[in-house]
Parts: C-alpha cells; structure tokens; sequence
C-alpha cells in the first residue's frame, strides 16, 4: 500500500520520538554539564543556572587535553589511510578475484573483528614495549589499522560487489592496466564506499580507549579519550566533571560535522547509468 | 586493419563444462562477421576469447598473422562494444570516448579532435559534456560506439550491442551499424542470437550450437543451402517447416502428398536411407495459392489441399497457418533442441503446425479450405540422426557442404574441424530416429 494510514503515522511518529529523545538527552545533559560552573555543578537542574566558558577556557589552554587532541586526530587520519587503501584492494580482490585461500582470508579478518580487544592489550603492551613502539604513534596506528581492515574490507567488498563487471571489462579493452582499471575506474565509482568506511574507520579510532590508555604512557601519543581518563580537579578531592564533559563536548563536534558533511555522499547513487536499467 | 584467424579455438571453464569446441574460422581484413546461434552456444564466449577477456584453453589465435593467445587485451588493439554498454558512469560522454586514447598518451588535441570528429559522425555533439546517466538508451549505446570508433583499431568486436533497444530504434542502428563499418572497412566480428540482424549486416556468417560451428557462410548461402537441420531451422523467419518423408517409388511421401525428387536425391536416398524416415525443410514462401500458380510452373511442385486455421496479412504478403496430420515424426534431437531455443516449443507452435507464405493477392480465407502448391525444387531433405542436409550433398560435386567449401569466396573462410555429426550426439538421435515409426 502506498498510502499510511493515520493511526501508522501516528505509532511511528510516537516510536522516533522516543528514540531521539533518549538518544540526545544524555548528549544534551553533557553540554548543558560542560557550561556550568564547578559551584553549581551538582545543582539538580538540567540547564546551568550560572552559564560559564571556564570549562572550556580551561582544558584548551592546557596542554595535557590540546596534545592529545592532536595525537588524535594524526593518528585517526593516518590510520583511516592506511586501512581504507589496504581494505579497499583487498576488499577487491574478495569481490573479483578466485585466489587460493580466499575463504581463509575472510575467514581471518573475520576471527579479527571478533576477538575481543581487553584480551589483546597486555600481551600488546609487551611487544610493542620490546619493539619500542609502546607511547607513539605508530604504535597505535598499527594495531588500529588492523581492527579497521575487517570492516573496511566488509563494507567495501559489498560496495565493489555492486559495480559492473562489464566497465572493469571495458576498461581492460580500452587499454587500461588492471591497476588502471583499479585506480581510474573502479575507484571512483566505489568512492562512496570508501568514505563510509573512512568514517566508520575514523569514528572507530577516535572513540578507541582501551588501546590507548593500555599502550600510552604520555601526551606524546596519549589520545584525547584516554587524555581526559586522565584529567585531575583543582585538587584532589575535587571531580573534574566541568572540565571532562567540555573535553567530551569538543571530541564529539569534528564526528557531527564529519557525518552531516558526507552524509549526501554516503547515500550517493553508485553506479546509475553504467549501464542499461 | 587486420586479419583474425581463429584456429581450433577451444574453451573449457574450470568446472569441465566445454563452451567453445573447437573453432576454426578465417576473417578477412575488413571483412563483417557474425557469430549467430541461441543462448548458450559461446558465440560471446568465442568473443571474448578474440578480445582476451577469457583466457584460450586450446587453439590458437591469430590476429594480423601475431600469436595473441597470451596478450592481453590491451596489447590486441581492438574495441569492443557491449551489450550493457558499460559506459564509465562518473565520466562525461566527452571522456568516456576519449578514455582509451588518454590511456595511451595520446596529445589533449588529437583526442579532441578524434572525439569531435566521432561525435559528430554520431551526432552526438550537443551531448559530449553530459554524463551517461542523463543520456537515453538510444545515446547511450551511441556512445559506446563512439568509445570503440575513436580509437581507430584494428577490429571491432560487437556482444549483442543492439538487443538492450527497442525494436524500432534496433532497426535505426542497425542501418548505423553497417554504414560505420563500410565507412571505416575495419574488420568486425558482431554477435547476435537475433537471426535478423544476422542476414541484415554480414557479409559471412558463423551459425554456432552447443559450442560448435554449424555452417559458415553468406546469408544467401545460409539461407539456400543450409548443411544441416539446426541451420536451416534457424536462419530464415517465419521458420522453415518440417515434415516427415519416407521415399517410396521413387517419390517422398509426406503429409502434404507425394513430392518428386531429382535423379541424383533419389540416388542418394535409395543408398542409405531407403525405407528409413527422413525429414522435409520447405521455406514458407515455396508453397503458394494453387490459383496464382501458372500452368507452366505447376508441374515442378504438387497441389494439395489444407483447411486453413490463421491468416495473417501482412499486406505485401499473407502468411497461412494449416496443421498437416503428421504422426510425431519430426522429431530429431536436434529440431526439439531448436524448437525450445527458439521459444517456439512455448509458443505452441509445435512441430505439425505448417506456415505458408502466399502472394497477398490469394483467395484464401482463414477457416476455409484451400488448394496450395508446393514447389518440389526447393525442398531440403535431412536425415533425422545426423541433422545432415541430404539435398545438398546430392547436389553433387564436392560443394556439398559450404563449410568446406569456403564462404563467400570473399575471405576463403573454411570451417574445418567442425565435426557436425559428433560422436555422441549422433547416436543418440539415432536411438530416437530409429523409434519413429514410418509412415
């Protein structure tokens, strides 16, 4: 039936809102939390009687939240790089290619995904301590770049899936190398393929926080959500609710413009008028 | 410019399955070939083993006298055209065409010029910024042959380019198709499971069933003297009608009444298939209103007489549809497998349902009944184990079979190695031939 009927509207409507609600009133809280001052801090008021920028004045100007920020994001980037033009040849080659040992190849990246992180971080402190990556970047690129390729190579084999056997074809007839027909083909049309997974690769590292508290030691490549793990009250006895609720605050912007900025592209049409139909 | 040999070319998937057996055909420098047969015949297989898009298990092939079983496609220097048009979708018309010379390193203004010149022989001008996606089909698959024309290569391969159109616009480019090729003179090799489109464009064409070559030949050659059942059920439309026949006093008795045969027919029938069933090709157009035949031309056919179930008028001509009490005679391994590829079998259409092709000035009235003449000089006669056109061979010295006897003269193509009557197949049909009862 084209037509929804009232009443269906009605349940629908109701069931969203609900959803968002409870989905935004824990962010909504946060913010308001990140504006008031520490004195009323534990007022029972949802909006901040006393509104105030000091929570935020205070953690960007210290470097022990503005380092790890930009520990963040270098290693966020650096590692969706990597992970995206690893997974996105792989990912081809599970789509296309019959190579022996393929179904062991899915089967592995799929035993990656799966195996939980918490029985991997010591025996990872150890070898990345004896390999003297333990505390810098590479040290948590690499095993990021790793948890990122399951994905990636999911999401992006089932993208490659889609696009037409035939252009491959046409590109080869029409002179193309299949690194060619790789890169000047195959590529652009999987291209909103692989900005999902960017993001989804990017949100995965950006929100990580067992590796990175595991496997750092200080700001050197301490990422922001272990950073504010770290964050102390003016004294000891003081709870720095204020100062980490405006670090969560500011570590959730770049993710809402990141996803509002790709969203048109990510729900782009793939292949339309490749080929007939 | 070039020549294409393909000898003994064979293909074997992975999985056993034969798609190409051994394939032997020589297409001259400019020459227009089609590879025609039902779905599932490798006729696309065969294609895309000249593009090198499937590897070739045995055989060897030529193109411009080099060895290319190894090369890829790149280094062949031919275009393709498919039937899905596999247009690049994030590109524009304008670097669609102009892809291929990009990639090799072709200077900006030879391709602008390339491209501009084949958009403007396609007229496709006003459309070389838009993206595929906003193009109608029509376009779209002109486009696709702008892509394979700028490239100025030395054949062009076609997989069913015109079959995703409809059936006006198909006719429209099918005139566009032929003009571009006598235009260019490249060599091209065009597949198509549309017999139509078969007899319209080729100077030769390659009937292909189950992998092998039935018959090599120009599409009046085709058409006269098919070498066996399949091909001659195939080519033609409305399809040729067949019947059962046994010979008895030296006459073929059919359903339709006793047809004379020639000397050398009987002399060739007597031999191997005395006593045994036969089968009867006639083309709907030898037979005609018993009315509107003259005196003189009479004696060369037989009259008989057939209650009329459809008319169909086309105004040039009217075709009639009679059914002919035939006792599951007709029915050689090979007529069933054509019938179902065909979709006839679907359609009803079955073997005892007789098509006639009348001059539209005839009397005839659907329900009625009507005398017709059948021209006894144009019959083909087959033997139903082996499909094998006996008319043909008893038409005496040596031209027996055209796919011996080298095509249009044009290229010398040969077709040896096509085994027509293989092993197997034959004496399966034969079990089944032998079970028909006589009639």
């Amino acid at each position: 039936m084209a037509t929804t009927t009232a009443r269906q509207k009605v349940g629908w409507g109701t069931a969203n809102t609900i959803v968002v609600v409870l989905t935004l009133i824990p962010v909504l809280w946060i913010v308001s939390l990140s504006f008031k001052d520490p004195a009323s801090i534990t007022d029972p008021t949802f909006f901040p009687v006393k509104w105030t920028w000091a929570n935020y004045s205070g953690i960007l100007t210290t470097s022990s939240f503005i380092r790890p920020l930009i520990n963040s994001i270098g290693i966020g980037l650096i590692a969706t790089l990597i992970a995206v033009v690893l997974a996105s040849m792989a990912a081809y080659a599970v789509a296309r290619l019959a190579f022996p040992g393929k179904q062991v190849l899915i089967g592995m990246s799929l035993l990656i995904a799966m195996f939980p992180a918490v029985a991997l971080a010591t025996p990872m402190f150890n070898i990345e301590r004896i390999l003297g990556l333990f505390n810098t970047w590479p040290g948590l690129i690499i095993p990021y770049v790793a948890t990122g390729l399951p994905l990636g190579i999911y999401t992006l084999s089932a993208f490659f899936r889609e696009i037409p056997w035939e252009l491959e074809k046409a590109a080869k007839i029409d002179g193309a190398t299949p690194f060619q027909a790789f890169t000047r083909v195959i590529a652009p049309l999987a291209a909103p393929g692989m900005v999902t997974t960017a993001i989804l690769v990017f949100l995965f590292c950006w929100n990580e926080f067992l590796l990175a508290i595991t496997l750092t030691s200080t700001t050197a490549a301490r990422t922001a959500p272990a950073a504010i793990g770290f964050f102390s009250g003016s004294s000891q006895f003081a709870v720095p609710t204020g100062s980490i609720s405006a670090a969560a605050v500011v570590i959730t912007i770049p993710i809402i413009v990141f996803v509002l900025f790709f969203q048109r592209r990510i729900v782009a049409g793939l292949t339309s008028g490749a080929v007939k139909g | 410019m070039a020549e294409i040999v393909l000898d003994n070319l064979t293909k074997r998937f992975p999985d056993g399955a034969l798609a190409v057996d051994r394939i032997s055909m020589d297409i001259a420098d400019g020459e227009f070939v089609i590879l025609v047969g039902p779905s599932g015949c490798g006729k696309s297989t065969t294609l895309n083993m000249i593009a090198g898009l499937e590897d070739i298990t045995e055989g060897e092939l030529r193109i411009g006298g080099q060895v290319v079983n190894q090369k890829a496609p790149k280094d062949r220097d031919i275009a393709m055209v498919f039937q899905s048009y596999a247009l690049y979708p994030h590109m524009t018309v304008r670097e669609n065409m102009g892809f291929a010379l990009k990639l090799a390193k072709t200077p900006q203004n030879v391709i602008d010029e390339k491209v501009n010149e084949a958009a403007r022989v396609l007229d496709l001008t006003q459309h070389l910024d838009r993206k595929p996606a906003n193009l109608s089909g029509g376009q779209r698959q002109r486009v696709a042959m702008g892509r394979a024309i700028v490239r100025d290569p030395s054949a062009f391969l076609m997989d069913e380019p015109l079959s995703n159109l409809d059936a006006k616009l198909r006719v429209q480019m099918r005139t566009e198709v032929s003009r571009i090729q006598r235009r260019l003179g490249t060599t091209m090799v065009y597949v198509t499971h549309d017999q139509v489109e078969a007899l319209t464009l080729g100077d030769r064409i390659a009937v292909m069933r189950t992998g092998r070559l039935q018959q090599v030949g120009s599409p009046k050659e085709l058409y006269e003297r098919p070498s066996n059942l399949f091909v001659a059920g195939f080519i033609g439309s409305p399809a040729m009608n067949f019947l059962p026949a046994t010979l008895e006093e030296g006459k073929l008795r059919t359903p339709l009444g006793d047809l004379p045969v020639s000397d050398q027919l009987r002399r060739a029938l007597e031999g191997e298939h005395a006593g045994r069933t036969v089968i009867v090709g006639v083309r709907p157009e030898n037979f005609e209103d018993a009315a509107l035949v003259s005196a003189d031309a009479r004696p060369n056919g037989i009259t008989f007489r057939a209650s009329i179930d459809v008319l169909e008028s086309l105004g040039s001509d009217v075709f009639v549809y009679f059914t002919k009490d035939i006792e599951q005679g007709v029915n050689a391994a090979e007529l069933e497998e054509l019938a179902r590829d065909s979709g006839r079998a679907d359609t009803g259409g079955s073997g005892d349902t007789v098509v006639a092709r009348l001059d539209a000035a005839t009397g005839v009235r659907e329900g009625q009944d009507a005398e017709l003449w059948v021209d006894a000089r144009s019959i083909h006669v087959f033997d139903p184990a082996s499909g094998r056109n006996i008319s043909l061979a008893a038409d005496g010295d040596g031209r027996a079979s055209t796919a011996t006897a080298g095509g249009t003269g044009m290229a010398g193509g040969t077709a040896s190695g096509t085994d027509l009557s293989g092993g197997a197949e034959t004496g399966r049909a034969a079990g089944a031939a032998g079970d028909t009862p006589v009639t």
